[in-house]
């Protein structure tokens, strides 16, 4: 397993599983539109290494058969990619107007108290990062945080507390 | 009666399932296209339905179908946008998440009528569990045989594949859409061409929206002049409303086009009423980007008529006295909510989310942010309100793709209804820090725009 913060080239690849998946991915777009899997293959990515750093936008590069600065600019430019270290557990609070007056402000404030740090700021320990993010369509059911895969709606500082307990 | 095409059966125990889909019905569309319709009666269908574009802009289907360009021996793609980021918008991922193979059928009856021998579903990259739910339901699909080659015997092909998206609102307009899909930056193309002409990878595609797609089954069930009875006027058909804010009962809701604004937003059987025994401040009726209504202008037009969840009613006096049905993300807000910080939290998502290709949204969507930021802390300008009108009349119209627009309405519509609400952010600053103005009067409107 690649150290969390560090990909040395080397070490570079994926599971023999995504690999396999990759290939059905790229199957899906006709030949020379391989770089459409792109999007995919950096959520993959992140899955996998943690983050996207230098290293492994070349590594994906490669894979596609595409220019590494096409990868940087795609990974630059959606909020979903991570370009820099970030914790094994990243909540992302949605900030957007519906979940706003819903509360998500002090849903923000709570975990930033608990978590002893701000938006945008990782544990010391590497375990949290708490991010705030635009809408995530969960507007009725605000406030809400996603985590990986997953939504937390109708969030409350007993769930919050729960979660983090959870995982800790 | 109250007629539901597209989630009736959402509750159905297992419908995420092919058996269960298909033993409740499903697929019937794709046999009856496939068996005793070409792709052009499909699509004429579809034209005599009214359908119009369920996403946000109301374009009719129909029309939008026929303009796909037909050059021999060139591919032609659909392409369903399933990219639902509007704020106040999660109908379309009810949908996916509950009923997906209705989903997957429209797009195989869509295609069909297209002449589209792959299509794909581009979901944003949020909704990652809903893109393995497809994804199962596609394997499902291939695996009765309604996708693949020969289709039913029919001689027609199909793929169909489902691609996320990773956080970019912009992905939701067509060619920032597309764009993405062939694995670049989102940011929108300069039309024409439109994308009927040259689309995803130099190709005539359509992009149409999940609902909208969804919303071909029925019409190739029953007929485009049965889906055409439902409604009123050129608002056809049924149409998912995603409700939130301050009501008893937020939540997806399908209304036939037509219903009073009142009857949804008061009545037990829709959004149920104002919560905690608040009064109505604000609605902003079609997501983030159309107009915000004041209170008086929620159920009644201007001229006191009823005022319909219809694309003609929700829009009746224009911009000065209107709004939109857009995407149907329905916000709603009571007494204790401010105007200002709304307005300051909505431009900050513009900002966040223009793609920078175009100066007066990358810039001005940034400085607007700023103005409101200021206001709604206290440390506003009385020429600031001034200011920031100028700034979004210069965004609306001046951008490649509508997102300016987009980022400029919600501002000109706040100031136009609320601009004594801001007046008392810049006069009352230290008062405006302690509590919120509450209703406008709507004495003073007239006032203000006489």
């Amino acid at each position: 397993m690649p150290d969390q913060h560090n990909h040395p080239e080397s070490q570079l690849q994926f599971s023999d599983e995504t690999l396999k998946l990759i290939a059905t991915l790229t199957a899906q777009y006709p030949d020379g539109k391989q770089k459409s899997a792109l999007l995919r293959v950096l959520h993959l990515a992140q899955l996998e290494f943690g983050w996207l750093s230098a290293p492994v936008m070349d590594y994906v590069a490669r894979l596609l058969h595409i220019q590494p600065v096409e990868v940087y600019e795609v990974a630059t430019f959606y909020s979903m990619y991570d370009t820099k270290p970030v914790g094994k557990v990243k909540l992302e609070v949605c900030r957007t107007g519906p979940c706003m007056i819903e509360g998500a402000e002090k849903i923000v404030s709570y975990i930033e108290q608990k978590l002893g740090i701000k938006d945008g700021e990782t544990t010391a320990d590497g375990r949290f990062t708490l991010k705030t993010v635009e809408c995530l369509g969960a507007c009725g059911y605000a406030p809400m945080m996603q985590v990986g895969e997953h939504y937390h709606e109708h969030l409350t500082e007993e769930k919050i507390d729960r979660f983090i307990a959870d995982n800790a | 009666m109250k007629r539901k095409l597209l989630i009736d059966k959402a509750g159905v125990p297992g419908i995420a399932s092919y058996e269960v889909y298909r033993r409740e019905g499903g697929y019937r569309s794709v046999e009856k296209a496939l068996k005793s319709m070409s792709p052009d009666d499909v699509v004429e269908e579809v034209k005599k339905s009214g359908l119009r574009g369920r996403g946000g802009a109301g374009f009719p289907t129909g029309m939008k179908w026929s303009f796909l360009a037909k050059p021999e021996g060139v591919p032609r793609y659909l392409l369903c946008n399933a990219d639902e980021s509007e704020p106040g918008t999660f109908k379309d991922r009810y949908l996916m998440e509950h009923i997906p193979h209705l989903l997957i059928e429209g797009m195989i009856v869509s295609s069909y009528a297209l002449g589209a021998n792959t299509s794909y579903i581009y979901i944003r990259g949020e909704y990652m569990w809903i893109l393995h739910i497809l994804e199962r339901a596609i394997a499902e699909a291939y695996q009765a045989g309604w996708l693949g080659k020969n289709i039913m015997g029919s001689g027609y092909n199909l793929d169909l594949h489902v691609t996320p998206g990773a956080g970019a609102y912009i992905c939701g307009e067509e060619t920032a859409l597309i764009e993405s899909l062939e694995g670049k930056r989102g940011n929108p193309r300069i039309k024409p061409p439109f994308p009927a002409v040259k689309g995803l990878w130099g190709c005539p595609t359509v992009v149409n929206n999940v609902e909208t797609i969804a919303a071909v089954v029925p019409i190739v069930n029953d007929g485009g002049d049965e889906y055409a009875k439902i409604g009123i006027g050129r608002s056809t058909g049924t149409k998912l409303i995603s409700a939130c804010g301050n009501i008893q009962k937020p939540g997806v809701y399908e209304i036939e086009l037509g219903l009073s604004v009142e009857e949804f937003l008061y009545s037990d059987e829709y959004c149920g009423g104002m919560k905690n025994g608040k009064q109505l401040k604000a609605c902003v009726p079609g997501g983030s980007s159309v107009p915000i209504l004041p209170h008086f202008l929620v159920t009644k037009t201007a001229q006191g008529e009823s005022r319909l969840m219809s694309y003609e009613s929700l829009a009746d006096g224009g911009f000065q006295t209107g709004s939109m049905l857009g995407s149907g993300g329905f916000i709603v807000y009571d007494e204790d909510q401010c105007i200002v910080r709304n307005t300051w939290n909505f431009t900050r998502f513009y900002h966040h989310e223009s793609c920078g290709q175009c100066s007066p949204c990358r810039e001005g969507t940034g400085w607007m942010e700023k103005v409101l930021h200021r206001l709604e802390y206290g440390h506003g300008k009385q020429e600031d309100i001034d200011l920031l009108w100028d700034i979004q009349a210069k965004i609306e119209g001046n951008t490649i793709c509508p997102l300016g627009d987009a980022a400029a309405w919600p501002v000109a519509s706040a100031i136009r209804h609320f601009r004594e609400e801001f007046e008392w952010h810049v006069n009352e600053s230290k008062l405006s820090q302690q509590r919120n103005y509450g209703r406008v009067s709507e004495k003073t409107f007239v006032n203000a725009t006489a």
